[in-house]
């Protein structure tokens, strides 16, 4: 390959906003309204309401089936405020959550991006729950953050629960899913004891993908009966939610 | 015990933390934290009362123990009283009156506590934070010089998702050709390794050299990486560290006084600068001490101010809040963002600190480029040190929206501010000056010469 000459062929290295071109010292028009338009993207993916009904519709497909709870924020912008209340079951509902011991619960958060709940959820839950044969329910949870899980799996008495979450949306990537897999939920469990599977997405990390690493990671927190840095120790090529960049949520 | 008495009505606080806490600016952090005023009054009279407070009681009253906090023992033992003695009457309403009346407060520097600045902003309106920030000369040096009148400085952040170096290297030449640079060229790691660390360190250094710019490169790694890099011989001109303004937050980020003097120690004997030798690079934000349950029950914007006081013990080039990356829990949209940004701003300058600020949000805020646009106006014309040069404002590997090229660039003309003078020289050597941007990149600037190939 020669040497670029023009200031567009930066554009191939990176998909960083380079070379946009400059009117004064300002962004010409086209380059400004993609921004926008971008930025309108993730900000409507953030206030989206997940669609409870559709996600069951297609869990219902591949024969699953889901409950439904709320955290303790009434609304968006409270869960915005009070990361606490997000971590929290409903009262109401922790009620419905009859404990019934078993080995893996599976809750499904609509966390800071419904959309890609609804694009990806249903997917990969199709692709896991059948190689895992897990004897514990799957709920889906609004207003929710990741530690919802542990308040859901203290309930019910689960031995593991993973979360599937809407991550926080970034100016190009509105649907990212992120998964987080927690040995012995209770409330109280930090980022530093759960492993973590983050940009699921068809242009990050496709389902496929992240299903064959949650089967691995589920099989193994099982067998050595934890979750968090001491096992990412042993397998390096998955990070520990510790080390991952966290910017207030989840 | 501290009361005023406001339209019939008497307000107590039990403490100066409480005071300090009830006296702040609505946001959501501290009332996540439960420490927020109660109502509109309620604030105004903690206002009331705090204007009236003495500057000698922030020498008296900690507000977090001087016996188990290294931040307070550092902010009390460092006081110089003589630096003090013209303001120790005072209290902190008078104490505003005289930093609007005065022309120069730097004589005060070393007399001033975090404390007692965080008090006097609260008291301020965002035209007082800059009014009196503006006159706040801080000039620090290391290749080029930072800070002085007239200009700004931006860093250049090239991140990339994967480190990938061609992917660093073409956001670094886009940020070069529109005059981005001056501070710092500094990558925050996507892996936070000694090897990806070292190899970024070789490659920046490795720019700067073959392009002849006068400027200095990070890699924002934590501090004890950037050690481990140091044992290896990379080439390391500034040392990075986030901190905050108790022990605890500093604990939760995994540093300490101690390392924070074995760096400082290093950088000094490594001699790297030519201009100057000031080679710390520290960051900081409101919100880090909640966010690790290390606050004490005090405001974010009072701890905030504590952290400065760990920066300026170790003669930073650079100090940047990050102030909208945290999120809507600590600051929940652009009104709290661009009042937190210039209350940062105006703490840090008047500790004598070479106060930049992240203009940022995350996309979970209530914010948006109008907010930032107004934000970084306001800390133009308080004469900020330095903000942060993204490619588009969109930084693809922490996902925040920062300042761009672009908007260094609109400042600087629309207020008539210049870069770094050695760096201006640089740019007019590149052909780069004058706002004519060709198409075509200068000869001078191959982007081979940046491993571009």
């Amino acid at each position: 390959m020669t040497a670029p000459t023009l200031w567009r062929d930066l554009r191939q290295y990176t998909p960083a906003r380079v070379a946009l071109g400059r009117v004064g010292a300002g962004l010409p028009t086209a380059a400004h309204l993609a921004f926008q338009a971008d930025h309108a993207a993730a900000r409507d993916a953030v206030h989206a309401a997940l669609d409870i009904a559709q996600l069951q519709t297609a869990l219902s497909e591949t024969k699953l089936t889901a409950t439904a709870v709320r955290s303790a924020c009434p609304d968006r912008p409270t869960y915005l405020r009070r990361p606490d209340l997000g971590r929290r079951l409903r009262e109401e509902d922790r009620e419905t959550l009859q404990p019934a011991p078993c080995k893996i619960a599976f809750v499904v958060c609509d966390g800071l991006s419904a959309l890609a709940v609804q694009r990806h959820a249903a997917g990969l839950l199709a692709l896991i729950v059948p190689a895992l044969e897990p004897d514990g329910p799957i709920v889906i949870a609004t207003q929710a953050r990741v530690a919802l899980g542990d308040d859901v799996g203290e309930a019910l008495h689960a031995s593991a629960v993973i979360v599937l979450i809407g991550e926080r949306p970034g100016l190009s990537t509105p649907d990212s899913l992120g998964a987080y897999l927690t040995w012995a939920p209770h409330v109280g469990r930090t980022d530093a004891d759960r492993n973590c599977l983050s940009n699921i997405r068809p242009e990050g990390m496709p389902v496929a993908e992240a299903a064959r690493k949650l089967i691995w990671l589920a099989t193994e927190m099982r067998a050595r009966k934890l979750s968090g840095v001491g096992l990412k120790d042993e397998a390096p090529m998955l990070a520990a939610t510790a080390n991952s960049t966290s910017l207030g949520a989840p | 015990m501290y009361a005023h008495t406001l339209q019939g009505t008497r307000h107590t606080f039990p403490d100066l933390r409480t005071l300090l806490a009830r006296a702040t600016p609505a946001r959501s952090g501290d009332q996540l934290a439960g420490i927020a005023a109660e109502s509109a009054t309620q604030r105004v009279a903690a206002q009331l009362a705090l204007a009236d407070l003495p500057l000698q009681t922030f020498l008296t009253e900690t507000v977090v123990p001087y016996e188990t906090d290294d931040v307070t023992r550092l902010i009390i033992d460092m006081h110089d009283p003589t630096a003090f003695a013209p303001i120790a009457c005072m209290t902190v309403g008078a104490f505003r009156d005289h930093l609007l009346a005065i022309d120069d407060p730097a004589p005060l520097r070393s007399g001033l506590t975090p404390e007692m600045v965080a008090a006097v902003s609260k008291i301020c309106r965002l035209q007082d934070l800059i009014a009196i920030a503006a006159k706040c000369k801080v000039t620090t040096a290391f290749r080029d010089t930072i800070g002085l009148p007239g200009r700004m400085s931006v860093r250049l952040q090239p991140n990339h998702p994967t480190d990938d170096p061609h992917g660093v290297a073409a956001s670094t030449l886009d940020g070069l050709l529109l005059g981005a640079g001056d501070a710092v060229i500094g990558v925050n790691p996507a892996t936070d390794s000694v090897q990806g660390t070292t190899s970024l360190l070789h490659m920046l250094s490795e720019i700067v050299e073959r392009y002849a710019i006068p400027t200095q490169t990070c890699v924002l790694a934590h501090l004890t990486t950037t050690m481990r890099c140091l044992e290896n011989g990379a080439p390391i001109d500034l040392f990075f560290q986030s901190i905050g303004g108790t022990q605890a937050t500093n604990e939760s980020f995994g540093v300490s006084m101690n390392l924070l003097k074995e760096a400082h120690d290093a950088a000094r004997s490594l001699n790297r600068g030519t201009v100057g030798q000031n080679a710390m690079y520290f960051e900081t934000g409101q919100g880090s001490a909640l966010s690790a349950n290390a606050h004490h029950g005090v405001d974010q914007q009072t701890i905030e101010a504590r952290a400065y006081a760990v920066a300026r013990a170790f003669s930073p080039l650079l100090v940047n809040s990050v102030v909208g990356f945290i999120g809507p829990e600590y600051l929940y949209d652009g009104k709290q963002i661009i009042r937190a940004g210039l209350e940062d701003h105006f703490c840090g300058k008047l500790l004598g600190l070479p106060m930049g600020v992240d203009v940022c949000y995350t996309n979970h805020a209530e914010a948006d480029q109008d907010d930032m646009d107004t934000l970084l106006t306001l800390l133009g014309a308080a004469g900020v040190t330095f903000v942060m040069g993204v490619p588009g404002a969109d930084d693809i590997m922490l996902s925040y929206q920062s300042t761009s090229f672009h908007d260094s660039l609109y400042v600087r003309e629309t207020l008539g501010l210049k870069p770094a003078p050695e760096f201006e020289d640089w740019l007019g050597k590149m052909g780069l000056s004058g706002g004519a941007t060709p198409d075509r990149i200068p000869a001078k600037l191959a982007p081979a010469l940046a491993g571009l190939a």
